[in-house]
């Protein structure tokens, strides 16, 4: 394998080391165990939000730390979720008192050790809320799979999120906005190379010449099936209508209830997309997919709403939520009301994401 | 009559660490077929942490060398494995806590208490395809070798071989856990890395003890 890395081993540690160096203004990074948090922390007045996953998604969610976004974000290693101890430290270095929301992706392991956290977390008197994202529609069935993955709209939630904290929502009105986000928002994803981990040393899956990947997630896993390539006019049309035409989803999804003390599973819908609805449209780069590609699928994606009267209100395009050096691409469209466009539009200062500041 | 001791514990332990090093490569590829070749890496890695603790554990009841065990799982595997294998250890060892040897009984006991920890956390069911696949059978065969009179040496060869057999029928099954079940049908044909990982470590119980009554 031909990676711009030292030892496979150090690859975390080392991409940890580099971002020190590089926005010290923006962030520290504290290691053993390993999180990177704003550089000023404990912001007073706020709720402190955290976020965390495993590598190889950059700039998620390291990217993201910083005013307007993620007061902290937890690395594990390569595609692997963290470990509670990571919540833990990071939870005591960026409450100010106010509490703290964990935004999780449903992925078993990072709802697992999330749980945990937060559990341990409470047990030290610090209040603390999650909210789980699970967009992704490659993922039909959720009663005989782990259900959907959360994917794109995790960047979109965590800058919405991250305003509303910078405005005073408290922790339970936090709570309640990022469910409202992640039951508006959908993604869909495709592949034209797997990713090689570099600990394993080579593709997680091959692809053939001419085939392409259908349905993937962020972990270089292989998706939903196998198909011949197509153009990307024909790819934005079937990603973008797996999003669009995807029907009211329901689902039990985990929740801390306050009064009883305890976790329990809470049934939430997400409502189709219609007609008429204002949208975020994000058109991703799994990492090896360049810019001059996204425009083209963008420019589908475009026309596609403008056909089913659905109205794009903002974009986000380019590399936000990767999968290593895989050549794809992903989809998320995330239906916006007055409260979400306004809070996408308040600034924002990360490494990966900045305006109005 | 064979008692299984803190000092054995640490024993299986260690083979652990070594049979899952030797295995990390095997591990990892299955991991490739379903998921995201990150699991015998994981877990080499968690166990190496579990072997680093063992020297000071030595004179250590058997309840807190588990315990010990799951709480270093939990902080170093990470993914699903971590807190799945960590509730194991910790919950395993909460049934013998204090004690520094066990019979064949108590072991099973222990085990089938971890067990019940993972379902708990993980809330798999048999057939999902996942390392439970391997473990009720285990269990299952160790109490029926006990009860029938076996000791040591049978009741745990018959646990291995079930387990074995668990493993193995994992590879027809659809997923419906875990990252194997995002693939739908693409999960059957493979065997699962969880439930071959849950193999190696009950084998190594066998390897560190077989030569007890």
């Amino acid at each position: 394998m031909k990676k711009l890395i030292n030892k496979p081993e150090s690859v975390v540690k080392e991409e940890l080391e580099g971002i020190a160096v590089a926005y010290p203004s923006l962030v520290e990074v504290h290691f053993d165990p390993n999180y990177i948090y704003r550089a000023d922390a404990p912001v007073k007045g706020k709720v402190a939000l955290i976020s965390g996953g495993g590598s190889g998604h950059e700039p998620l969610h390291g990217g993201f730390v910083g005013h307007g976004m993620l007061d902290a974000a937890c690395p594990g290693n390569v595609f692997t979720s963290p470990t509670p101890d990571q919540m833990l430290e990071a939870t005591k270095t960026v409450n100010s008192g106010e509490g703290v929301l964990y935004i999780i992706k449903n992925y078993s392991g990072d709802v697992m050790n999330f749980k945990m956290a937060a559990d341990l977390a409470r047990d030290e008197g610090i209040k603390v809320d999650t909210v789980i994202i699970d967009d992704d529609v490659a993922v039909k069935d959720s009663l005989y799979t782990e259900g959907r993955r959360g994917v794109g709209t995790t960047v979109i939630a965590e800058h919405i999120l991250g305003a509303a904290a910078e405005k005073g929502y408290d922790l339970h009105r936090l709570a309640e906005l990022g469910r409202k986000v992640n039951i508006n928002g959908r993604s869909m994803g495709m592949a034209l190379t797997s990713c090689i981990v570099p600990e394993h040393g080579k593709p997680t899956f091959e692809l053939g010449e001419t085939e392409m990947e259908i349905g993937i997630g962020i972990h270089g896993e292989p998706g939903r099936e196998r198909v011949e390539i197509k153009s990307a006019d024909e790819i934005t049309e079937i990603l973008a209508l797996s999003i669009i035409e995807d029907g009211p989803y329901t689902r039990k999804l985990t929740q801390w209830n306050e009064e009883r003390e305890e976790w329990e599973d809470v049934e939430v819908t997400s409502p189709p997309l219609k007609k008429g609805d204002n949208v975020l449209a994000f058109v991703n780069s799994m990492g090896g997919t360049p810019d001059i590609e996204l425009f083209i699928i963008y420019r589908k994606l475009y026309s596609i709403c403008e056909e089913k009267g659905i109205k794009i209100v903002r974009n986000l395009i380019g590399r936000y939520i990767t999968s290593l050096e895989m050549q794809g691409c992903s989809i998320t469209l995330v239906k916006m009301d007055d409260e979400m466009i306004e809070l996408w539009d308040a600034p924002v200062k990360t490494a990966a994401l900045r305006w109005g500041i | 009559m064979s008692e299984i001791t803190s000092s054995d514990v640490v024993k299986w332990l260690r083979l652990v660490a070594t049979t899952l090093k030797e295995n990390s490569d095997y591990l990892t590829e299955l991991d490739s077929a379903i998921g995201d070749a990150d699991h015998g890496i994981n877990m080499k890695r968690g166990f190496e942490k579990v072997e680093s603790k063992l020297d000071a554990m030595v004179d250590k009841d058997i309840g807190t060398i588990l315990k010990t065990a799951g709480m270093s799982l939990i902080g170093s595997v990470g993914g699903a494995s971590g807190p799945l294998y960590g509730t194991f250890f910790i919950e395993a060892g909460k049934e013998v806590a204090g004690k520094d040897s066990i019979g064949i009984n108590e072991f099973a006991a222990l085990i089938k208490r971890g067990l019940q920890g993972i379902l708990k956390i993980g809330k798999a069911q048999r057939g999902d395809k996942t390392m439970v696949d391997a473990l009720i059978p285990a269990i299952e065969a160790l109490e029926t070798a006990i009860k029938g009179g076996s000791k040591i040496h049978d009741a745990l060869k018959s646990m291995v071989e079930a387990a074995h057999t668990g493993m193995k029928n994992t590879i027809p099954m659809l997923a419906k856990k875990g990252r194997a079940s995002y693939l739908g049908d693409r999960s059957i044909g493979h065997q699962d890395p969880g439930a071959t990982s849950l193999y190696l470590i009950l084998k190594s119980a066998y390897d560190a003890w077989h030569d007890k009554e």
